[in-house]
């Protein structure tokens, strides 16, 4: 018999603690997939957050290291420069990494550090329970935008990616999201590519990856993918934002 | 030996790279960036990292990172940046991650100024950050940060140190390891301050570093570290010429404090004077040594003005007179 879908080795046989139609089981085992693929396990260390992003560390068999909300790109900028031929990543919301840890992500981006950073956005806090983000959309409701998020008030959805995009450090930014099987694949692609541009030490890597809440955006899980694409996608255009010369297309 | 003459944050830098420093993250400020300059240069020559952070903040969570891997890491900062490194410094202690952390200290509050100050006593001896929990603060003898003195460089004579079976490295060979900072179920959490208690006790009991001075039998104990310590050896020299009995305890360990010794020389003494370079901070752990059972004096000056030898024995035979101390010149 032909084995066609199977656990990945790198991915603990364990139940996530995650709502129904969250993405981060899915997010965390296409993370895991490539990990086996590149044979990586034993050199790779994991960087963890604060917010829902946090549990990773139960689920990825790898060595990780747990810090504080914004700071992991510092802290895998810590171990890099230690052990440079680690294999380092950092998984982290979009409160995380794109509010309280804005000069954290900006400036390991600006370096060109040798890291990989997976950034869950799903456009709200999550695990505080549905206060708006830097990356809450235009009327977006939330428990701290309760009329809906106002330009003249809140100012505009924040997009990390093409940010750091401008940076001559950053090799390799995309976008993605995880709706359906094709955008899984890329996805996985995207990943893929990331921790290659790490292997071949041609500086930094991220993915955005746009992932439901249907807790805090009050909706039943396929209704929050459904306003995921009509709405997240509008905002935040998925795909390869920079491929730096020299990045491979070996995917 | 060879003696040279360097300033305090170069001996520092210098003594650090000696004592094995793999990395250095630092941000820049005034008074202590020298530091910073002076390992820009001389860490790659030994093969080692130093990276200039983006923030102090940054700079303390690469230290948290570096020392997760199992590094012997440095930061340095003063006043308003050790302050931004609070954070990180509780999140090194609950992941019991060892760091060596140099505060040239500085005039406060806020942006204050870069005068010599001792105002950070309370931050860097009580915690400093969120939680409960404590850290061994060392203070010098003398004023470190700017000013140039002699230095003689010994080899650093180690114990052998015990494996880092709980750094991270990638989890070749072995089982994963992970290093976390929380525990979201209370019997956890209280465990996981239990066993940082305990670690705490064990540096009470084995860490704590002194210095005595001066007269065997003194009738007044004086009390100070770092700068202010200096000045009280020579406040001890010049009251002994005026036949005044005197005698200085400086804790090199400000944290684990050492009250037994403090108690001791204090009850022998029968009064103590504490001097500082704030309104009163180190005041708080001589008072809670002491126990009430002599008067504790207190002289403090702060903003940058160091306590002259002068003023600080005129206090020194006020107190005397008033408590109807005789000495040997009568005064």
């Amino acid at each position: 018999m032909k084995t066609v879908f199977e656990r990945p080795h790198s991915l603990f046989d364990l139940p996530y603690p995650y709502c129904p139609g969250c993405h981060h089981g899915l997010a965390q085992r296409l993370i895991a997939e490539v990990i086996d693929e590149l044979s990586i396990s034993d050199r790779t260390i994991g960087v963890g957050p604060v917010g829902c992003s946090v549990y990773i560390y139960e689920h990825i068999d790898v060595d990780f290291v747990m810090g504080a909300h914004g700071r992991s790109p510092a802290i895998a900028t810590g171990i890099k420069r230690s052990r440079p031929g680690t294999i380092v990543f950092s998984y982290q919301g979009d409160g995380d990494i794109a509010a309280i840890g804005t000069a954290e992500i900006i400036h390991a981006a600006n370096r060109g550090e040798n890291i990989s950073c997976f950034f869950i956005n799903n456009a709200i806090y999550g695990m505080t329970g549905g206060q708006m983000a830097p990356t809450s959309l235009l009327g977006q409701k939330t428990q701290t935008s309760p009329r809906g998020r106002k330009v003249q008030t809140e100012g505009y959805p924040f997009h990390l990616c093409e940010m750091l995009a401008v940076s001559e450090g950053s090799a390799y930014i995309a976008r993605v999201a995880l709706t359906n099987p094709r955008l899984i694949k890329k996805a996985k692609e995207a990943i893929r590519k990331a921790f290659l541009t790490q292997i071949e030490e041609q500086g930094f890597s991220l993915v955005e990856i746009l992932s439901p809440c249907p807790t805090n955006w009050r909706l039943p899980p396929l209704e929050a993918v459904k306003w995921l694409e009509e709405h997240l996608m509008a905002t935040y255009r998925i795909g390869e934002i920079k491929v730096k010369e020299g990045v491979t297309n070996a995917c | 030996m060879k003696r040279i003459l360097m300033k305090g944050n170069e001996a520092i830098a210098e003594a650090a790279v000696r004592a094995g420093c793999d990395l250095y993250f630092g941000y820049p400020i005034t008074p202590q960036t020298e530091i910073s300059e002076y390992l820009s240069s001389r860490l790659p020559e030994e093969g080692k990292v130093f990276l200039q952070a983006e923030s102090e903040i940054a700079a303390i969570y690469m230290v948290y990172g570096a020392a997760a891997v199992g590094k012997r890491v440095l930061t340095s900062s003063s006043g308003p940046g050790i302050s931004l490194k609070q954070e990180g410094i509780s999140y090194l202690v609950s992941a019991e991650l060892p760091a060596v952390i140099v505060n040239m200290s500085r005039g406060g509050p806020g942006l204050g100024n870069i005068q010599p100050s001792q105002s950070d006593y309370f931050q860097a001896v009580k915690g400093g950050g969120h939680g409960d929990y404590k850290t061994i603060v060392l203070a010098p003898d003398g004023m470190l940060g700017q000013m140039m003195e002699p230095v003689v460089f010994t080899e650093p004579q180690f114990d052998p140190l015990p494996p880092k079976d709980w750094a991270v490295s990638g989890k070749e060979g072995r089982k994963r390891r992970f290093i976390i900072c929380f525990a979201l179920d209370p019997q956890e959490l209280e465990k996981v301050n239990q066993a940082l208690q305990e670690k705490f006790r064990a540096m009470e009991r084995n860490e704590i570093r002194y210095e005595i001075f001066g007269d065997e039998h003194p009738d007044l104990l004086l009390v100070g570290y770092g700068t202010v310590a200096r000045i009280l050896k020579s406040v001890v020299r010049e009251g002994a010429r005026k036949g005044l009995r005197l005698a200085l305890v400086r804790p090199i360990t400000l944290y684990p404090f050492p009250s037994a010794v403090m108690k001791e020389k204090a009850v022998q003494a029968g009064r103590v004077i504490d001097v500082e370079m704030n309104h009163g901070q180190m005041l708080e752990d001589v008072r809670l040594a002491v126990e009430g059972r002599v008067p504790v004096h207190f002289y403090g000056r702060s903003g940058g003005m160091i306590p002259t030898v002068e003023d600080t024995l005129q206090k020194v035979m006020d107190i005397l007179s008033r408590e109807g101390v005789k000495h040997e010149n009568g005064i």
